[in-house]
C-alpha cells in the first residue's frame, strides 16, 4: 500500500557544509557539516515531523529543502525533478508551491507592511491576477486562518505573537502551495495559543491538501501532529519512524534518551518513569571523529562504533534506524 | 493541627503583593494582590502564560524590579523579617545570602569579560567574607558540586567557553555560594534542550535535598512542573488562579483555567486526540477592570463573573480556587 503512496520530497545523500574561516595563521579550512548524507522522502499529504536538539542541523534541512541555502552535495527532488542545482529562475515555479513558516512571529513579518500588503506579496509575485482578484484571495485566506476582513489594514504590531503567526500562516498559503516546512512555527507561542494554531495547521492540511515538514524540539507536539517522525543527531538522520511507532518502541539509543528525557504533566507517572538522563551534550560539530557521532554520549558504545558510521538500515516497516545494535 | 505545623514551618509568607509599572499618568497593574507562602524544603510550581506577572512578582521580593515599577502594597515576611519595609542596602544585604536567583537566559546573565572563576569568587569575597585564595578554592568546589567536569581548569575559563546546559550550572552555582535559604529559579531550564533540562532538574533536586533549601521554579511547562514540584500555583493576568499541591492540581483542578490548561497540551503518553485550545487571549492588563480576568475565555462563564472578583473558595487545607463556580465548572467534563 505504502509503495503506491505518492512522494512530494524526496532528498538523496544531501550534505550542507559551511565552511569557517581559518585565520591568517592556521592553514586549511575547517568545515561544519551541518547535514550530512541525509535521505529521507515526504508523502504527498503527510505530516513528516524532524526533531532533535539545537545544533543537529534540523533548521539546516529545512533551508536547504527549499533552497534557501544551496547543497553542497546531492538531489533534492520535488515532485520527482531534481532542484537542488536549478537556477533562481527555474526555480521559480517550484518556489511558489514550497512556502515556509518561521519560527519568530516577531521578526518574520516586515513592520512597515500591513496585513494586505504582507499578504499580497507572494501573490504579486507568484500569479499574473489583477489587484482586485488578488484582494478577494487575501479576504478568503484571512477567514480560513481566524482573522477578520478589517485586519487587512492593520500593522503587525497590532497584533499579538499567535496572531501575527496567523498572519504569516496566512501568507504562506495565498498562492496555493503543495508543501510547506514549519520550522518551529509554534515555539515562541503560548501553551493555550499553541493549540489554537495546532489544530488550525490540521484544518488547512485537510482543506487545502497540505503537505508539511514540521520541524521542531517539542517533542509531545511534534508526536501529536506528525504522521512520521525523524530524528537528527549532529547532522545525520539516526532514526526515521511512523509517529506512534517511534514514541512506543524507539530504537536508537539517542532517541531512547530524549523520548525518556520530556517532562510528563502528570506527577506519579513523572515520579515513577525511569528516566535514563544520558549524560554529557552534544559534541563540537567541528571536530567529527570517524564512526558513530552518538558514541560518546551512549551507553552501548562498542568497539565497531567508534570505527564505522552506522548506515539509516530498515528494521520493521516504515521503521529506519542508523545503529549497530539493530 | 495541620494548619499549626504548616505556620511553623513557612520561610517566606507574602500577602496582598501588588505591583504597577507607572509611565507618566497611565498605571498598569501587573501583580494584582497575590497571597501565599513558601514552606521551608519544599519546591512550589509557580506556572503561567507570559504576561501573567509571575516573574515581576518574584522580583519584587527580591526588590529587583525596574525603575519604573512600584510595589504598591503587600507583606513580605522572610523567616521571621519584614522585607517590605527594608532600605535598598538592607535588600542588597539578603539577595545572595537569603534569597538568590537563577535567570532564564544563561547566554546573557554572564558577564562576558570575567572568567566563570571570577563570578564566584567576587561572590564569596563580598557575602562570604572570605580570602582570595580561599575563595577560589571554594569556587572549584562549587563548580565541582553542580556537576562541571575537570572544575579547576573550567574556574579559569570565560563565559563563550561553555555551552548554555554547563552556564546555567554556573548561575546556579553561584546561587549557592552563599548557602541561600530560598533559591528561585525563573524558567531556568526554558532556553535548553530537553536532554540538558533533564540534567538541570536533576541536579536542583539533588542540591535541594543536600542543602535542605525552598525552591520557587517559574515556569510555563506543565510537565517540568510536575517533575519536580511538590506544591504550585497557577497564574492569570497577575492573579493566582488556583494553588494547590502537585496531586491536586493535575488530577482534581477546580478551576476552569487550570483545567483548560491541563487541556491544551498534547500527552507523549496516551492516545492521540485533537487538541482542546483556549479559546481567544490573555487580556489586556490595561485595559483589564472588573470581574474576573479569565471570564473572556471561560467556557463556564456566567453574568456575575464579569462584574465581581470572586473571592477563594477552599477545597482542603492546601487547595484553594479563584472562581464563583466552586469547582463545578472544572467538574463539568468534556
Amino acid at each position: 500500500m505504502t509503495e503506491s503512496r505518492k512522494k512530494l520530497v524526496e532528498l538523496k545523500n544531501l550534505k550542507k557544509h559551511f565552511p569557517i574561516k581559518s585565520s591568517f595563521l592556521k592553514k586549511g579550512t575547517q568545515v561544519v557539516k551541518a547535514v550530512d548524507d541525509v535521505s529521507f522522502h515526504i508523502y504527498k499529504g503527510e505530516t513528516f515531523g524532524l526533531v532533535g536538539e539545537s545544533g543537529c542541523g534540523k533548521s539546516t534541512l529545512g533551508r536547504t529543502l527549499n533552497r534557501l541555502y544551496d547543497a553542497t552535495a546531492g538531489e533534492i527532488l520535488f515532485d520527482g525533478k531534481d532542484i537542488a542545482n536549478l537556477t533562481n529562475k527555474e526555480l521559480q515555479p517550484y518556489r511558489k508551491r514550497m512556502q515556509m513558516i518561521f519560527q519568530d512571529p516577531y521578526s518574520s513579518l516586515n513592520p512597515y507592511m500591513n496585513v494586505e500588503e504582507i499578504i499580497d506579496e507572494p501573490l504579486e509575485i507568484h500569479t499574473n491576477l489583477s489587484k482586485n482578484d488578488r484582494k478577494k484571495i487575501i479576504i478568503d485566506i484571512l477567514e480560513k486562518v481566524g482573522l477578520k476582513k478589517d485586519d487587512m489594514g492593520k500593522f503587525p504590531h497590532e497584533f499579538s505573537g499567535g496572531q501575527r503567526q496567523r498572519i504569516g500562516i496566512a501568507r504562506a498559503l495565498s498562492i496555493n502551495p503543495d508543501f510547506i516546512i514549519c520550522d518551529e512555527a509554534i515555539s515562541a507561542l503560548d501553551v493555550s495559543i499553541q493549540a489554537q494554531v495546532i489544530n488550525m495547521l490540521e484544518d488547512l492540511q485537510e482543506e487545502m491538501n497540505l503537505t508539511y515538514l514540521f520541524v521542531a524540539h517539542d517533542l509531545s507536539m511534534v508526536r501529536h501532529i506528525s504522521d512520521r517522525i525523524g530524528v537528527m543527531y549532529l547532522g545525520k538522520m539516526v532514526e526515521i519512524s511512523k509517529s506512534d511507532e517511534l514514541y512506543n518502541r524507539p530504537l536508537h539509543p539517542y532517541t531512547q534518551a530524549l523520548l525518556s528525557a520530556i517532562p510528563i504533566p502528570d506527577p506519579i507517572k513523572a515520579q515513577n518513569s525511569k528516566r535514563e538522563i544520558i549524560s554529557g551534550e552534544l559534541p563540537s560539530p567541528i571536530e567529527m571523529e570517524t564512526g558513530c557521532r552518538f558514541r560518546s554520549r551512549c551507553p552501548f558504545a562498542k568497539s565497531i562504533c567508534a570505527e564505522i558510521d552506522p548506515e539509516l538500515k530498515q528494521v520493521d516497516d516504515e521503521h529506519l534506524v542508523a545503529c549497530h545494535l539493530y | 493541627m495541620e494548619n499549626n505545623r504548616r505556620e511553623k514551618n513557612v520561610l517566606l509568607d507574602v500577602k496582598n503583593l501588588r505591583t504597577a509599572f507607572y509611565n507618566g499618568d497611565s498605571k498598569m497593574e501587573v501583580v494584582r494582590g497575590i497571597d501565599f507562602t513558601v514552606q521551608k524544603g519544599e519546591i512550589l510550581g509557580i506556572v503561567g502564560e507570559s504576561g501573567s506577572g509571575k516573574s515581576v512578582m518574584v522580583k519584587s521580593i527580591l526588590g529587583i524590579i525596574p525603575n519604573n515599577a512600584k510595589v504598591d502594597a503587600g507583606e513580605i515576611v522572610l523567616d521571621g523579617e519584614h522585607l517590605e519595609s527594608l532600605s535598598k542596602k538592607e535588600k542588597r544585604a539578603i539577595r545572595g545570602r537569603e534569597i538568590a536567583m537563577i535567570f532564564q537566559d544563561p547566554m546573557t546573565a554572564l558577564n562576558p569579560l570575567k572568567k566563570a572563576g571570577d563570578h564566584l569568587v567576587e561572590l564569596l569575597v563580598r557575602v562570604r567574607g572570605m580570602k582570595k585564595k580561599e575563595a577560589i578554592n571554594e569556587a572549584i568546589e562549587l563548580l565541582r558540586m553542580v556537576g562541571i567536569p575537570s572544575p579547576e581548569t573550567r574556574v579559569n575559563q570565560y563565559p563563550h567557553e561553555f555551552s548554555g546546559g554547563m552556564r546555567q550550572r554556573v548561575l546556579i552555582a553561584m546561587a549557592l555560594a552563599c548557602n541561600p535559604k530560598l533559591l528561585i529559579a525563573d524558567e531556568p531550564t526554558t532556553a535548553l534542550d530537553v536532554t540538558i533540562q533533564a540534567q538541570i532538574l536533576e541536579l536542583l533536586k539533588k542540591l535541594q535535598k543536600e542543602n535542605d533549601m525552598s525552591v520557587v521554579l517559574i515556569t510555563h511547562d506543565l510537565g517540568v512542573v510536575a517533575t519536580i514540584c511538590s506544591r504550585i500555583l497557577v497564574m492569570y493576568a497577575g492573579r493566582v488562579m488556583e494553588e494547590g499541591m502537585a496531586h491536586e492540581i493535575f488530577y482534581s483542578p477546580k478551576h476552569p483555567y487550570t483545567k483548560a490548561l491541563l487541556n491544551s497540551i498534547p500527552r507523549v503518553d496516551g492516545e492521540k486526540t485533537r487538541l482542546k485550545p483556549i479559546k481567544g487571549s490573555a487580556p489586556s492588563l490595561q485595559t483589564i477592570s472588573s470581574g474576573c480576568p479569565f471570564a473572556d475565555r471561560c467556557e463556564f462563564a456566567f453574568d456575575k463573573c464579569f462584574k465581581e472578583t470572586p473571592e477563594y473558595q477552599s477545597f482542603s487545607s492546601t487547595q484553594k480556587s479563584m472562581c464563583f463556580l466552586a469547582g463545578e465548572g472544572a467538574k463539568v467534563d468534556d
